[in-house]
């Protein structure tokens, strides 16, 4: 017998942390791996609806690895996902990676600059490299 | 101190609604009300932080939902807080099909117009609400 090869999804899950800078990096950074850098492999959490009890969200959580990506290290993305669906494969905090690659964060959690895409870019690819990785190991 | 107004979008990013919904709060909380109005993290709800579960315990609070699954005011109220308020970016789109978002994230022109009319129409509701 044939066994079905389901191709393997990765769901990334950022705070979207409204009252700081770095929650509207979360955003972007991760719109950009699923609409750029990896769109046929990753997927989106939505974090409100997550929450809210959105019973198709959690089951993906429980069932598929996901990356949480969160502003600041309170890491509401991350301790949200343990508790409703397991731990995630990786967990990313954006003050911290910034940080660690001296980039300062945005000033406005309004707008970016063209000078805060350096931010977004970074934890873009980081989300990637660590997609990979996950895709690498299934 | 008089009570303010917490206003929380959903912020959701599948859609460019919850886009629409966030920009619309920053215009009310940063241009149009300062005074009034001020935004918090939701997700923060999630984990119990106690600054943010006062802050929405001891003021008003109207929610930004960008569609009908009405997340952000579901957070709120298993939070152990009833809104004030709680209005829907869709009912906004639907008085205005012209304005159509470019992105998700990327709203172009049509969508920051619509997120300044969704502003108006919240600084109207902040009115109705402080007049509690």
């Amino acid at each position: 017998m044939l066994e079905e090869i389901k191709p393997k999804k990765v769901g990334i899950i950022p705070c979207n942390g409204e009252e700081i800078c770095e929650g509207s990096i979360t955003r972007f950074a991760s719109r950009k791996v699923l609409d750029k850098l990896r769109p046929n492999d990753t997927v989106t959490v939505c974090l409100p609806l997550f929450i809210a009890g959105g019973k198709e969200e959690r089951e993906f959580a429980k069932n598929y690895p996901t990356i949480t990506v969160d502003g600041c290290d309170k890491r509401c993305s991350q301790i949200s996902t343990e508790k409703l669906s397991g731990r995630p494969y990786h967990s990313i905090v954006v003050s911290d990676l910034l940080k660690e690659h001296s980039i300062e964060p945005p000033k406005s959690r309004r707008a970016l600059t063209d000078k805060d895409q350096a931010a977004v870019d970074l934890v873009a690819d980081e989300i990637t490299k660590k997609v990979d990785e996950i895709l690498e190991k299934s | 101190m008089g009570k303010k107004v917490v206003v929380l979008p959903c912020s959701g990013i599948g859609k460019a609604y919850g886009e629409i919904g966030r920009q619309a709060v920053y215009d009310l909380a940063e241009d149009l009300k300062p005074e009034d109005v001020k935004t918090a993290c939701l997700a923060r709800l999630m984990i119990d932080d106690p600054e943010t579960k006062a802050m929405v315990k001891d003021n008003f609070v109207i929610t930004v939902d960008g569609c009908g699954m009405d997340c952000a005011r579901k957070n709120v109220e298993a939070a152990g807080k009833q809104v004030d308020s709680s209005l829907r970016v869709v009912e906004a789109f639907k008085k205005h099909r012209d304005l159509k978002p470019q992105g998700v994230l990327e709203l172009g022109e049509p969508g920051f117009k619509l997120a300044h009319i969704l502003a108006e129409r919240l600084s109207e509701e902040v009115d109705c609400v402080m007049k509690k």
